[in-house]
This record gives C-alpha cells, structure tokens and sequence, in this order.
C-alpha cells in the first residue's frame, strides 16, 4: 500500500518537473507551446549522447541535460518564439506543433526511431527495505532530486527580486511593464529555465517512460492535463495536481486495472468541471 | 475597435453611431436584412472552387481515393469550423464525434441495414445527441479548460471503443463492412469514383446547409458571442443556448463525416477516436482559415496533397517538411505567403 | 481577405495535383510495400525496409526477366490510409503484390483490397491469427502470436509453473497471447490469473506490484517491442528477479534490435520465439553479417520476416514465370518451402500461414552481446488457432 504511494509520488514528481515549465510558460506569456515535450525529448536524448558517445557518467549528465535544453531554448526564444506572441492562439499551437514535427523528425534522422535504453549506474538500481516499505533506488532518487527542485523553485519566487517581478508579470503584464518591469527579459530567462527543466525531467524519465522521437507526442496530454488541472498561476497548484494525478494514476491501475486508462481522463474532468480555473486560481 | 464593432465589419455593416443604443432602430433591421442577403450572395471565387471539385471528378480519376479522403476531411474540418471559427469555441477532442459517427456507421451496416444514406442519418442522429449531451460539460470555463475537457471526452471515448471488443471489433477494427449502393444504384468501386462523387456531394448539401445557417440572424448572434460573450449577453442573445444548438450542429456535421469514412473505406478502427485525428483537423483548418467556411476544405486539399507528395518523397522524414511549412506559415504570415505566391502568378500572367 | 488569397493557394496546389503522372516502365514487377514509417511503430517499418534492401541487393532487382521495383508508402499506422494506399497502388500503379503491414487493423484493412482486386498481400508483420482468413490472397511470413506463445507455455508446465499470471498490451495480439497462454497451462493444471495494460502505458509499476504481491511462479508478458525494454527494467528495478517470479513471454519482449542496450536486466529471461539472431545457422550468420555491414543495427524478427517475404515473391514469380495473376501467384506460393535465417520454414497450403520451427531461448551473453540463445527448438508449429478450427 505504502509502496505504492511512493511509486505514485515517484511518477507525480516526474510529470511535475516535465511540465512545470509549460505552466509558466502560458501563464506569463498566455503562450501555449505545444512543443514542450520537445524540449523534454532534447533533454533525454542529450543524457544519451553523453553517456554513450563520451561516457560521461549519468549523474553528472543530468546538470549537462539541464543546460543543454536551456541553452536550446533561450535560443528558439530569441529567434522564432518571440516573434510569436503578439499572434493568436491557433497561430501559436500551428507553430509549436510545426516544431514539434520537425523536432521529431530530426531525432529520428539522427538518432534512428528506435527506444533509447539508458544504462543507471548500479547505485541507482534495485529497491531498499525501509520500515516494511518496499522503496526503488531510482524513485527515491528522482523524488529527492523533484524536492530539492521544488524547493529552490518556490524559494527563488518568493524570496528573489526576480521572483516577485515574474509574479507580477504573470498576475498582470501591462501593469507589470508599466512599472518598468522588462518582461520580455524576465520571460526569455523563465522560458530557458523552464525548457531547462523539461530538459531534465526527460533525462530523468527515459529511463520510466522511455524516449523514442516520438515522446513529444505521447506525452503532450499529460503535460497538458497537470497544466490545466494546476492552474497557470501558482507553482503550487502544478504541483499538487501532477501528485494527485500520478498517486491517482498508479492506484487506478493497480485496483481497478480493467479501468486504468480512464482513471486519469476521468480525473481530468471532474477537477475540470469543479474548478474551471484550476485547483489554486484565484476567482478573477 | 471593439468587438461588436468587429462583427459589424465582418458582416459588411458600418458601426452604428452609438447614440443608436441597444434598440435598432427599423432602417438598420432593414440594413442587417439587406447586409445578410449581400452574404448569401455568390461570389465568383467560390463558384470557381465548386466548379474546379466537379471537374476534379471527370478529369482526375487515378486521384478519387486520395480527393475522397479530402472530402471527408474537408467536411471534419468544416464542422469544427462551425464551433471555432463561427462560436469561439475551441476543442481538441472533435474526433469523438467523428469517431462515434464512424462506429454508429459501420455498425448499422453490420447488422444489416446496408443502404449508405441510412447510416448517415443513423450517425448524424446520434452524434447530434452526443453532442446535445456533452455541450453542457465543454462549455463551462475557459479555452484551455474546454480543449482539455473536449480532450478527455474523446480520449475516454477512445478507450471505450478498446475496450467494448465485442461490439467494436477492440483494437483489430470493426471488421465485415458490406456497404450496398449509394440509393440503391451506384456500386462502390475500386477506382472510389462513387466513394468520392458520393462524399462530394454530402460535402456539398452539408456546406451550403453550413452557409444558409451562418448568414441567418442565428449566424450573426454566433458571430456576435465569439467576438464578445458578455456583450452578445447584454444585448439579449441566449448565449448558452445558442453555443449548445451550434455544438450540436457541429456534432452532427463530423459525425456524418465520420459515417463517411467508415462506409467508403468499409472498415472501422479505434483510431478514429484517437487524438491525432482531433490535432490534424484543427491543423488543417488553421491552416485554411478560420470563420469562413472554406477554411476547413481548403486546408484539407493542402494539408492532405502536401503530406502525400511528401510522403511520396521521403516516406521516412515528411514530418519535418511539413513541419517547416507550418513554421514558415505562422513566421512569414498567410497573408503574405499567399500573396507572394499570387504576385508571382500575376507576374507570370503579365510576362505571356 | 485572408480567405480569398488562401483560396489561391488552394487552387494552385490542385493544378500542382493535376499536372503530375507517375510515369512507371512498364514490364516492371512492381511491389506495394506499405509500412509505419513514422510515428509509434516506425522501427517495425524500418527493420522491413532495410531487409527488403537487403534482400534486392543480394539477389538482384531482376526475376524471371522481369525487373522488380519496390514503391515504399508510409501509413503512419493509421488503418484508413493503409487502406487508401493500397487501393492507390492497386488502381494506379497496378501493383502486383501488396506487402508490409506492421499491425493487425493495418493488414485487416487491405484485405478487401487485396480480394477485390485480386493481388497477393504478403504480411511482413502482424501477427493476429485471423488475418489469413480475411482474405483468400493473405499469405503470412511472419508469425501469429498462438503460435509463439504456445510453447512457453509447455515449456512453463513441464519446469514446475502452477501459478503464472500474465501480463499483456491491452489490444487485438496482447489479448490472442494471453488466450493462448492460459487455454495451453490451464489444460495441463495450472492456474492462471490476467492483467491487461493500457497499450499507451508509460508507467508498469502498479502492474508490476500487483505481480508482486500475488507472488506466481512465473509472470508471462507481451508487450510490443520497444516497449519490452521499458518492462524488463521495471522488472528488475521492483527486485521481482529475485524474488523467485519467472520472467518468461514471447521474444517480442526481448527483441534482438534492442536486447543489447537493455543491459543485464534482461539476463535469464526465457521467451519462446520464430527468430534469434544468434540462430546457429550458416544462412543466418551470412543474413545477420550482411545486414549489419549494410544497415549497422541488427536484425531482428521483423527484418528476417520482410526479407522471406520478399524470397516468398522472387520465388513464387520464378514459378510463376514472371506471371502476375494473383490467383497464380498464391497457387505458386502455396506450400513453398525453404531454408531461412531463422530455420526451415514453409507456407500451410491450406491457411496460407506460416508453418516453422519455435524456439525456447534464454537471455545470455555472447561475445561480450546479449543474445537470445536458442535451447530447445518444437519443429513445424502450425498456427494453433487455425489447426483447432479444422
């Protein structure tokens, strides 16, 4: 039982770093980029070419995986996104699914459209005994790597000048750029930081959801689901929804698994329908 | 400009001055009547498209299979045009309609009712139901909620369809589709020359039914909800109700299309459900255009012609080229990429 | 405005569809190979692919005195396009056989094509076992899953399984392995207990701890390829490996094209299967070698089923004389037999099905590569499915 709320958590986390960054991303600059789990992807895939082409260890591709897609995305920011944000919405979702096409095509030309295996070093594998609790290595890993994130996250837009200004910007850009608040500055660092971090939840779970060229497509409902079901304003409520979702996903699956499928759809619409806005908006 | 004053202008009316109020006064009820009809009426362009689908039937034969499939997704996009580009509402779960049409088809024809325009009326029946029905979830919150929730729908409709094996066939497809003749006459042939002339002309009935209702009074009032909700509100325009009937229309619309495809292909899958269906409609009519009906059809002729040619080409990595297409349209504008395209044709037209 | 100029665009790309025939030669022998070349199930179509290359390049691109011209369609996976590009290759360019199909509703929805229009469709992959009876021009040269799974399953009753618990992909192939596992150990007094996965599952834990607490004594698993390798690591990751549960499947699980890369994890897993790599044969050493110089990945079942696939054509047109009635060419097709990669193998004259050797292996390491090592082989096995029906 226990077990398997820690696997839930373990999954939830996941789903959070994948899409924290996307839930900024349209709450700042009201942008939908459906090419998130591209980023995601380039993260996964750049773990892989350090691990096996320079044998970097995988720990230490993490922080490389991070960068990487950062790097990545400050410059998609710079050179096509920005163009983007003063056009709709549906020409917003044509773009990013545009780049999503390309993103998997490229990686297939490259990479070959085969799954990626990543190989763990040995102290990430197998499972440890704790108070009766059957807990996995690599699960405990990613929840303690998701905490500290977590963490530092809340910790920078609470406690930063750059924290308060982005929050200012996404309560209200006009306001906030009337105020002298550069947001186009403060949304280029937020974006990389955020494609940086889809970037890592990639790296971080191939090795749970695999990564073939595909995954953008695969995993775009999910992030969209925890998007909206969290909200866009807070981190909170992202978070809260990705560990509701993944508890909610594995305990479906594991009850009632003739139902698993629909147990996350279904979620999705009841919380919907309760609250439109997402579990922690504000009433506007 | 507000968004009345938009509406105003897309239906060809000048801004009333504001001193006129919330009581038209009976010059422009006349004025509206006569900007409608100035709507219905046709324009040369689009006979020259209706007449350019009606020659690709006689002059292109080794093509009907891939033009049938145009049609059909013509028709897919056509309806979801009804709800965004005409309501405002937004959806990426539209293939549940298309989807369910497509089941509701194919299984009318296994139990036995084989005559092709029953099945279509079976379809439209349900999925109109289907969409009376599901209208009052989506249409609560805002546009990421209803994409998300539309979304759901179909998704858990999807898996439904997987897991209902014994009526659907589960995930080998609905298998034993014998369609009769189109109104007890035309045979469907290998070439799909009925196949297409059949969904053409469905495409067509349907499209000028989609064209009478859009220039009606309840056309504008759409229109009016999309470009403000609040203010269509203020103005006494039941918005809910009016979004619920034009979701059931549009319902109704993807579920014929979806009837289509299950019958002149003869076979059923659970793809028809799936989300790729919903993502690529709402491409296709992106790309052609939203709010003017022509959009959807347009879209699918590129969209589909594109992806062929490309796929001819390089049956590996077309994702990328078309990937580009859509990047470069979206940077370099429609408008302006069309536009060149047309200057050069004028230039050429000049130089002979 | 935007509508009238997008307009243009529209009507430009229809003139650019008019004004382009294909122009074919005409005394060519030409071959509709239809695969997923993009999307979820693009590796099954490139393994086929590239043993189709392979196998023209051995064998020359000319039989009977006929040239044989390969026109490669991708489907996406998505069964309405399948079936359009076969009518397509049917009408306009007159295709003599109808190959490929890398998932069961794909091959399904080409059948009627391939009945109507009388052309052979010879499937390269799906592997559901009534895809043969669609239609009577089905000719199969990859496998069906009864007929694969089958054995493990005696296997698993003779080595002291009496409580397995399987575990399958929740669609049309998961569901025929699972069937076919249980009627097979049930009959021989054990107990069986199912779990179905969402095709689209990213995370087993939940199943896997299911598994756990119920503690069988040996899990069967299908999953489709790729997926395997996701699934063995979860497996060991839960330490189900040492807890005594028998990890045993189909070789799906364990694909050659993969197995490498999973690493130890996959070690000691014991599937049953048509086609080893590491099948110790002269045919398959020359197979395995020239496809890897030419294609630098390994072969796996996929690849070796494309490639008789293509061996079936060349031969049945041989017979045929470069004939291409597709009445003829099954007639021709019908109870060939020869020596594949993966061992002797023939066509059933009366299913059109495959008939071959199935193989026990286990997950070992060979010259420092993890290969499936083949330890007890059960000789023509028919589709089980098929035989139970006569």
């Amino acid at each position: 039982m226990l077990t398997l709320l820690f696997d839930g958590i373990a999954y939830g986390m996941l789903l959070f770093i994948l899409s924290c960054g996307l839930s900024v991303t349209l709450g700042l600059m009201n942008f939908v980029n459906l090419a998130h789990g591209a980023f995601a992807m380039a993260g996964g895939y750049a773990t892989i070419v350090l691990m096996s082409r320079f044998d970097v260890p995988f720990v230490a591709t993490l922080p490389l995986a991070f960068l990487f897609t950062a790097a990545l995305g400050l410059v998609l920011e710079r050179t096509l996104y920005r163009h983007l944000y003063g056009k709709s919405h549906l020409d917003q979702v044509l773009f990013s699914i545009g780049l999503v096409f390309v993103a998997v095509a490229s990686v297939d030309y490259l990479m070959g459209s085969q799954q990626q295996i990543i190989k763990l070093p040995a102290a990430l594998q197998g499972r440890v005994e704790i108070l009766g609790v059957n807990i996995g290595l690599y699960r405990s890993f990613i929840i303690a790597i998701c905490t500290v994130l977590v963490v530092v996250l809340q910790l920078i837009l609470s406690k930063t000048r750059f924290g308060s200004r982005l929050r200012a910007a996404v309560d209200d850009r006009r306001v906030a750029q009337g105020l002298g608040i550069n947001v186009n500055v403060i949304f280029a660092a937020t974006f990389a930081v955020g494609s940086g971090l889809a970037g890592l939840g990639g790296a971080l779970g191939a090795e749970i959801l695999g990564l073939d060229p595909v995954f953008p497509l695969k995993f775009m409902i999910y992030f969209l689901i925890v998007v909206t079901v969290g909200g866009t304003t807070t981190l909170t409520g992202p978070f809260v929804a990705s560990l509701v979702l993944g508890v909610a996903d594995v305990a479906g699956k594991y009850y009632v698994p003739a139902a698993g499928a629909f147990v996350i759809y279904t979620l999705m619409i009841v919380f919907l329908l309760v609250r439109p806005q997402g579990l922690f908006a504000r009433a506007r | 400009m507000t968004a009345t004053e938009e509406t105003a202008m897309t239906i060809g009316l000048a801004a009333e001055p504001a001193s006129a109020g919330h009581h038209p006064a009976p010059a422009t009820a006349a004025r509206v009547v006569a900007a409608l009809k100035r709507r219905r009426r046709w324009r040369p362009l689009e006979a020259v498209f209706w007449a350019a689908t009606l020659a690709s039937v006689l002059l292109l034969p080794s093509k009907h299979l891939i033009l049938n499939e145009i049609a059909i997704l013509g028709l897919f996009a056509l309806s979801l045009d009804l709800i965004l580009g005409f309501a405002g509402v937004i959806s990426l779960g539209h293939a549940a309609f298309f989807g369910v049409g497509a089941y509701c088809a194919g299984l009318v024809a296994t139990h036995g009712i084989t005559e092709p325009l029953a099945g279509l009326a079976a379809a439209a029946a349900l999925t109109a139901l289907l969409g009376w029905a599901t209208s009052y979830l989506v249409l609560r919150g805002t546009d990421l909620t209803r994409l998300m929730v539309t979304m759901g729908i179909a998704l858990i409709l999807g898996e439904l369809a997987n897991q209902m094996a014994w009526l659907t066939g589960g995930a080998d497809g609905l298998q034993g589709i014998m369609m009769g003749p189109v109104a007890g006459w035309f045979e469907f042939d290998l070439f799909g020359t009925t196949a297409y002339a059949y969904s053409l002309s469905v495409l067509f009935v349907l499209f000028l039914a989609a064209r009478r209702i859009t220039n009606s009074p309840f056309g504008l009032s759409l229109l009016s909800i999309r470009d403000n909700p609040l203010r269509a509100a203020a103005v006494g325009v039941p918005v809910n109700g009016r979004l619920v009937q034009v979701y059931t229309l549009a319902a109704a619309y993807a579920g014929v299309a979806g009837a289509l495809l299950a019958q002149t292909t003869q076979f059923v899958s659970v793809d028809v459900l799936e989300f790729h269906r919903s993502a690529d409609v709402m491409l296709i009519l992106i790309i052609g255009g939203t709010g003017y009906l022509y959009g959807g059809l347009v879209g699918a002729v590129l969209f589909k012609l594109l992806q062929d040619m490309l796929a001819g080409f390089t049956p590996q990595y077309w994702h990328f080229w078309i990937g580009i297409f859509l990047i470069a349209l979206v940077l370099v504008g429609r408008e302006r990429m069309v536009g060149g395209v047309a200057a050069a044709v004028r230039r050429l037209a000049r130089r002979t | 405005m935007i509508a009238k100029r997008t307009f243009l665009l529209g009507a430009a790309a229809a003139a650019l569809l008019a004004a382009a025939p294909p122009v074919y030669a005409q005394d060519a022998v030409k071959i509709g190979l239809i695969l997923p070349m993009t999307g979820p199930f693009a590796s099954t179509g490139r393994q086929i692919e590239a043993a189709v290359k392979l196998y023209q390049a051995q064998n020359g691109a000319t039989v009977a005195g006929k040239k044989v011209e390969v026109i490669v369609k991708d489907d996406t996976g998505t069964p309405d396009i399948t079936k359009r590009l076969a009518q397509e290759l049917v009408v306009n360019d007159k295709v003599s056989f109808l190959a490929g199909f890398g998932l069961t509703p794909l091959a399904l929805a080409a059948t009627q094509i391939a009945t109507q229009g009388k052309v052979p469709e010879v499937v390269m992959a799906a592997a559901t076992s009534t895809i043969t009876e669609a239609s009577p021009y089905v000719v199969r040269t990859s496998m069906t899953l009864p007929q694969v799974t089958t054995p493990v399953a005696d296997w698993a009753a003779k080595n002291g399984v009496k409580k397995a618990m399987t575990m399958v992909a929740d669609y049309g192939p998961g569901i025929d392995a699972e069937k076919a596992f249980t009627e097979t150990l049930t009959k021989q007094g054990g107990t069986v207990e199912s779990l179905r996965v969402p095709l689209r599952n990213p995370d087993f834990a939940p199943f896997l701890q299911r598994v756990a607490d119920a503690k069988p004594d040996a899990l069967f698993v299908f999953v489709p390829a790729g997926i395997g390798s996701i699934f063995m690591k979860q497996f060991v990751e839960r330490g189900l490996d040492k807890s005594g549960v028998k990890l045993i499947g189909s070789g799906d699980m364990t694909d050659d094209d993969l197995l490498n890369d999973m690493g130890d994890v996959a070690l000691g897993a014991v599937t049953s299967f048509h086609y080893s790599a590491a099948h110790p044969s002269a045919e398959n050493k020359a197979f395995v070698d020239s496809f890897k110089k030419m294609h630098s990945m390994r072969p796996n079942f996929m690849a070796v089923a494309g490639y008789d696939g293509m061996h079936l054509i060349y031969e049945a047109l041989k017979k045929t004389n470069g004939a291409t009635g597709g009445d003829a060419l099954v007639a021709a097709m019908k109870g060939m037999s020869w020596t594949s990669p993966r061992g002797p193998i023939s066509i059933d004259p009366q299913t059109r099905d495959i008939i071959q050797n199935v193989y026990i292996r286990k997950v070992e390491r060979m010259d420092g590569e993890l290969y499936n090592v083949e330890f007890d082989t059960v000789p023509n096995v028919k589709d089980p499915v098929k035989a139970a029906k006569k």
